[in-house]
């Protein structure tokens, strides 16, 4: 799947650049970016320490365990997989409350710290698994409770107007994630490829 | 009512961070005995290595979306969208946004700058396009980090499924907007 966007965004990009006479701009582009992807990397690294560090001193006093353990209804339907006791579940359960509270800079480290305890349980490396893909898509559709800061500064006042819009409108995105996981998780197109199976499609 | 509420949670926000800072060593160190400053430091050391280990996703997807969006393509995408989404109801000055918001955070931000500089903060293309962008994610960014930091190269159904929730919440923007704001 990845493979045929990747190419296609780049070939589409080639493309339509040359038919629409940029493509001046589309070698930029690619120049710029992977340079821009170097920045957001290291810029990452000072936020990522801070976190896991914090982290850490939760996980050594228990604190994860006990957050971990409250929540054991709801996590234990949305990652069947990953046992209730497991880390995971407590970095999982932090990530969602971070992007919940619009604490974006925690967020991704605490996210980043859940996909390494997801990585423990998996035995094929370099192939999602079901938790994995779930809680990328709660992710990526995005729960908040609280606007980016983006957009409380663009919308001044505004913004008390479009508070219940975006909280309805986001949680409606991420239901729509949770099934749209569950129904595709069991097609066969999606099923974990065994390694010696794979033929690099 | 609601400007209280976020004015309430705004300021609540801005506590959270630095209570977290000081609650969660406060409580290893004097219920657990936690040596919190060797600890944190032993925590910290992995900040690095995720950082660096995500760079080669991230060049491989923002590169990608980069080429796409220089090159002209949404537009092309949007002229032949257009008319099957006014049709249904979607206006169309929302559409490059909800096109762009899976793709790049900065793209879109722009673009909803660009929805208030030519509508105004009080028109409705304005409060959409602001739901749209405060109500999803970077898809595309989130996947490369997420997935890169550990390795994984086979996403199996995450992008459909990301993509098909994205969609669903900017045609949720504009029917709550619609329907709540007027």
């Amino acid at each position: 799947m990845l493979n045929y966007i990747w190419f296609g965004m780049m070939a589409i990009g080639v493309a339509a650049g040359i038919y629409n006479d940029k493509i001046d701009a589309v070698t930029n582009a690619a120049i710029d970016m992977a340079k821009v992807s170097v920045e957001i990397s290291i810029g990452l690294i000072g936020i990522m320490a801070l976190w896991l560090g914090i982290m850490k001193i939760a996980e050594k006093s228990g604190l994860i365990r006990i957050i971990a353990k409250g929540l054991k209804p709801i996590t234990l339907r949305l990652f069947p997989d990953v046992p209730a006791d497991h880390p995971a579940i407590g970095s999982i359960v932090l990530n969602m409350s971070a992007n919940i509270l619009g604490l974006g800079n925690a967020a991704t480290p605490l996210g980043l710290k859940a996909m390494e305890e997801l990585q423990e349980l998996n035995d094929q490396k370099d192939t999602a698994t079901n938790s994995m893909v779930m809680f990328l898509a709660i992710n990526t559709s995005s729960v908040q409770l609280i606007l980016p800061a983006t957009v409380v500064a663009l919308m001044g006042a505004t913004v008390s107007e479009i508070f219940i819009t975006t909280i309805l409108a986001t949680s409606l995105s991420t239901v729509a994630a949770i099934a749209a996981v569950k129904f595709l998780e069991k097609r066969k197109r999606f099923a974990i490829v065994p390694a010696q199976e794979q033929n690099h499609e | 009512m609601s400007e209280l509420l976020v004015d309430g949670l705004n300021n609540v926000a801005k506590y959270i961070i630095p209570t977290l800072l000081v609650g969660i060593p406060f409580y290893a160190l004097s219920v657990k005995k936690v040596p919190v400053y060797e600890v944190f430091v032993e925590g910290a050391k992995d900040g690095f290595t995720i950082a660096v280990r995500i760079i080669p996703y991230l060049v491989a997807i923002l590169v990608a979306v980069g080429m796409f969006r220089a090159s002209g393509a949404l537009d092309m995408l949007l002229d032949l969208l257009a008319p099957v989404l006014n049709f249904v109801g979607f206006p169309a000055e929302n559409l490059p946004l909800a096109l762009m918001r899976p793709l790049s955070g900065s793209g879109s931000l722009g673009l909803l700058t660009d929805l208030v500089n030519e509508h105004g903060v009080d028109s409705m293309a304005a409060k959409i396009g602001a739901t749209m962008y405060g109500s999803s994610e970077t898809t595309f960014y989130v996947l490369a980090v997420y997935f890169g930091s550990v390795g994984i190269v086979r996403s199996r159904h995450a992008i459909p499924a990301g993509l098909f929730a994205d969609a669903v919440g900017a045609i949720g923007a504009v029917f709550f907007c619609k329907m709540l704001i007027g």
